[in-house]
């Protein structure tokens, strides 16, 4: 039979607690109870990416990462990008200006595994860039625009530093 | 001008958001789930299944067996239905089988309340099997005696046809001829879109809904009344945004199945869920073809005669069938035309999985097989390999006898002097050659032929509704559908340009729902942007002409001296501004004397078609020791006419390239040659590029705008996949003298060809 147990945790800055059945995953956890779409499912085993969330400033793929595991902890996920009157963070209109985008499916992981590892102004090269973001696989893009938009967000993170 | 402009896709706020709504997300948590059984063996007849532990577990709702399911048999290929029988797909399929023809087909179903209990009865249905002979090998299921897979299918030929010109055994007795021979392989690949097959069904008043991440809305509809024996307006099928779809996903999957399930628990709510390993095991593959080409050259390379055997491994089902392998046939004569020419197309039934639709249906294909047989002919007699082709190519004015399709401008040179000079060919070319040690470097070079849309082998046709709003900005409806290459956006400019309309004034809808959008037959053959491109010039015209006459009510100016530019009713004859269509529609919607909905609704039938066509040039890096090939430059060149929205254009080339990429160096499913099982569907074992795998993708254009197009565009979805496998593959040979006959080209093959050829 399943077993719950209570969830607290930050979700997008905000205080959040739900009891979950043990056996279910985050990706299970901020889809199922707080709606949060962004975080897709495309393989559940950790391969594909597309379930990327950021907990305590590190990139995950939370599709093997338990719920129960998240308590206490601070989780970001895309919507928490995206500023409170609806305006884009400088990744996500990146992603749009760059045609980064085109089923969106995998874009959510992108973006937040960008988020992850641009936060410090640092830049990278191309080679290590592409390293960075190999976790996370997409079919229709070549992951051209991708890492046009990457690079466009990092050196405009540096300069502001 | 609208139309020619790189504005950002309408859907880009709601997808950077993570806003956009899948199939997923829109099923409520609540739905019922469904598994299915799928076989272990290859090849089996089932003579019972023991349910009766699956049923006992808690949260399971219904346990159904091929005994139970429907007795109709259906097609599932993405292919406009046929009014002449002749010419409709196979039926072959129950929602359910008995008769299991590869590792991995559906003998039962749970529906449950949960995935876990769903799963849990899965693991506790038994099923007692005739296990019968099988077979994975083409060439070993024509032979007699080979396991018979399809009652009908003698030799398990699904189907074979011909392509003839002028007498190829009279011509070869010609002296002093050169015959060049080869075989070449493609792999088995699946289209690894990010958003698995899902769908969900329930019942109400007295219909089925579904909603699918389909890229055929209408025709999966079609497939679903077919398998459950319905009329065909039992069923309503709804597509919301997909994560991608390649081809899988032009195909009936489990629409069918699903459907059916609603049906045998009261109509509630059933969500089928692929997992990956399902997508890779269960969905559709690309056909696995076999080529062997014998040409006959004069010495100088002068074309005299050729023949072309293809042997198309279709697996299981017929699903699409023998239209791939046909279409692949049907470009080796275009492409290089040659007078005495005889081609034969077989598509072959084994117990592996179905192949399907793929993106380039075919073209990859044959392209690999053309291009490095034309590469294997300069080689041999020592001939420059782009001088070559252009002297060989199809030449300007061309013109094919079935489909009308007309070569109109130099694309071919135009699109191979663009990449020569990108990846600096000719100098490279020189400077590898006669390499010795251990790293070498290559170029190479592949053309492609691509051909937009079906006709005249199918029905072409798009239907297109105009609706106006209070504020003059519009609706478009359109059965063609958005799956990620930006099809919304592209009719979105197009109907702007058309009707006057500022960008922003109109909205697509994306969203397919058969009950209310207009027909049409969705996402393939690269033929929406030229297809739905009439469909919306058609009714957009028309519907100015309307707006205009409804104006004249107002204006009291004639239809010819009014015009509609910007959202604002103009007279032509001084420029002047009579009122906005915001305006208008507000006086004509709430008129107490003659008030009107405006709107309107219009059918395009298309018979006509165009070429697609371009070019890749590569460049890779051969590490012979480590057998591993590095790609350090690649360029794709297209002409596909006037580019509707140019950033879009670039970005659907890329992607392209990505899968062409993976087809020549990584990507092959493989197969237990004592099971029939998949050894490697995951996307682990399942080598799809990652980012670390690719260079930069460049991507060019040649615009020499498509005469029989609407707004002078033509197929660019499907192409950019078609010539990379044999341009890299080509590039190999240059740096290593070594001909690769097979893709992948991966290192368990480069270390046997290096090898035989003494490398080491």
């Amino acid at each position: 039979m399943a077993q719950y147990k209570l969830v607290t945790c930050t979700i997008n800055g905000k205080k959040r607690s739900a009891m979950v059945d043990v056996r279910a995953s985050l990706t299970d956890m901020l889809r199922n109870d707080y709606g949060l779409t962004s975080v897709k499912k495309g393989c559940e085993v950790g391969e594909c990416g597309a379930c990327a969330v950021i907990i305590d400033g590190e990139s995950f793929n939370s599709c093997i990462y338990l719920a129960i595991w998240a308590d206490g902890k601070n989780i970001t996920t895309l919507e928490g990008l995206t500023h409170e009157d609806g305006t884009l963070s400088d990744i996500q209109q990146a992603f749009v200006d760059e045609t980064a985008i085109q089923c969106g499916f995998c874009s959510p992981g992108f973006m937040i595994e960008a988020e992850s590892f641009l936060q410090n102004g640092k830049i990278y090269t191309d080679d290590e860039l592409r390293k960075l973001l190999s976790g996370h696989l997409c079919r229709c893009t070549g992951y051209e625009n991708i890492l046009r938009a990457v690079k466009k967000v990092m050196h405009s993170r540096a300069e502001k530093c | 001008m609208i139309v020619g402009k790189s504005y950002k896709r309408v859907d880009a706020y709601d997808k950077a958001t993570g806003r956009t709504k899948y199939t997923e997300d829109l099923c409520d948590r609540h739905a019922l789930v469904a598994k299915i059984k799928h076989s272990n063996v290859a090849h089996a007849i089932v003579k019972s299944v023991d349910i009766s532990e699956a049923e006992k577990v808690p949260g399971v709702v219904k346990v159904l067996t091929c005994f139970d399911a429907p007795d109709f048999l259906f097609p599932t290929a993405g292919h406009p239905w046929s009014t002449e029988e002749s010419h409709q797909d196979v039926c072959d399929r129950n929602v359910l089988t008995k008769h299991v023809r590869y590792y991995g087909d559906d003998v039962a179903a749970v529906v449950a309340e949960d995935d876990i209990a769903a799963n849990r009865a899965i693991k506790l249905i038994k099923v007692e099997y005739e296990v019968l002979p099988f077979v994975l090998d083409v060439q070993e299921a024509m032979k007699d005696g080979a396991p018979q897979i399809h009652e009908k299918y003698k030799n398990n030929v699904l189907a074979h046809t011909q392509n003839k010109k002028g007498n190829y055994e009279e011509a070869i007795k010609e002296p002093g001829l050169i015959k060049v021979e080869g075989w070449y392989e493609t792999p088995t690949v699946q289209h690894c879109h990010i958003e698995n097959f899902i769908c969900y069904a329930w019942e109400e008043n007295g219909r089925i809904n579904i909603v699918s991440s389909t890229q055929i809305p209408h025709i999966t509809k079609r497939c679903v009344c077919q398998a459950l024996g319905v009329e065909w307006g039992r069923v309503r099928l709804v597509k919301p945004y997909i994560g991608g779809g390649f081809g899988n996903k032009q195909d009936a999957l489990y629409e069918p199945l699903c459907a059916w399930l609603t049906t045998q628990v009261g109509g509630r709510l059933v969500k089928l869920d692929c997992q990956r390993e399902e997508t890779f095991a269960n969905n559709r593959v690309r056909h696995s073809i076999r080529y062997h080409l014998i040409s006959w050259v004069k010495e100088d390379g002068t074309l005299v005669a050729r023949k072309v055997e293809c042997f198309s491994n279709q697996g299981a089902y017929a699903s699409h069938g023998h239209s791939i392998c046909a279409k692949g046939l049907g470009s080796f004569n275009q492409l290089y035309p040659c007078e005495n020419f005889e081609g034969d197309g077989w598509t072959i039934f084994t117990n592996r999985q179905v192949a399907g639709a793929m993106r380039g249906y075919g073209m990859p294909q044959a392209t690999f097989a053309i291009e490095a047989h034309t590469e294997d002919i300069c080689t041999r007699l020592n001939l420059d390999p782009v001088a070559y082709r252009r002297k060989t190519v199809m030449p300007v004015g061309y013109v094919d006898a079935f489909s009308k399709n007309e070569l109109y401008s130099d694309t071919f040179n135009q699109t191979l002097d663009k990449g020569i000079k990108y990846i600096d060919f000719e100098r490279k070319r020189k400077e590898y050659a006669n390499q010795t040690g251990d790293i070498r470097r290559g170029v190479g070079v592949s053309f492609f032929w691509y051909n937009t849309a079906v006709w005249p082998i199918a029905l072409e046709t798009s239907s297109c509704r105009m609706v106006m709003n209070q504020d003059g900005s519009v609706q478009v409806q359109l059965g063609e559908t958005e799956i990620g290459q930006g099809a919304d956006t592209a009719y979105t400019q197009m109907a702007a340009e058309t009707l006057g309309l500022p960008f922003e004034k109109v909205h697509v809808v994306s969203c397919q729902d058969t009950d209310v959008t207009p027909y049409g037959t969705g996402a393939y053959a690269s033929r929406q942007t030229y297809t739905a491109g009439m469909g919306v010039r058609g009714c957009a015209e028309a519907f100015k002409k309307h707006l205009l006459e409804v104006a004249y009510r107002y204006t009291r100016m004639q239809t010819y001296l009014m015009d509609i530019k910007d959202g604002n009713i103009i007279r032509t004859t001084d420029g002047r501004v009579l009122m906005t269509l915001g305006d208008l529609a507000m006086h004509v919607l709430y008129s107490h004397e003659q008030n009107e909905h405006l709107t309107m609704e219009k059918t395009s039938q298309i018979k006509s078609n165009a070429y697609s066509f371009g070019c890749c040039l590569a460049e890779v890096e051969v590490d012979i020791p480590m057998c591993h090939v590095k790609l350090l430059n690649i360029v794709n060149v297209h002409d596909a006419g006037t580019l509707i929205n140019p950033a879009l254009a670039e970005a659907q080339v890329h992607g392209g390239m990505s899968m062409g990429i993976g087809f020549a160096l990584s990507e092959k499913m493989l197969y237990d040659e004592k099971t029939g099982k998949l050894l490697n569907g995951n996307l682990l074992d399942y080598k799809l590029s990652t980012m670390m795998d690719h260079p930069h993708l460049e991507a060019q254009f040649v615009e020499n705008p498509e005469p029989t197009s609407a707004y002078g565009t033509k197929g660019l979805g499907e192409p950019p996949v078609c010539p990379v496998a044999s341009a890299i593959r080509n590039a190999v040979l240059n740096a290593t003298g070594v001909a690769f006959n097979e893709i992948p080209i991966r290192p368990h093959l480069l270390y046997e060809k290096f090898a035989e050829a003494g490398l080491f």
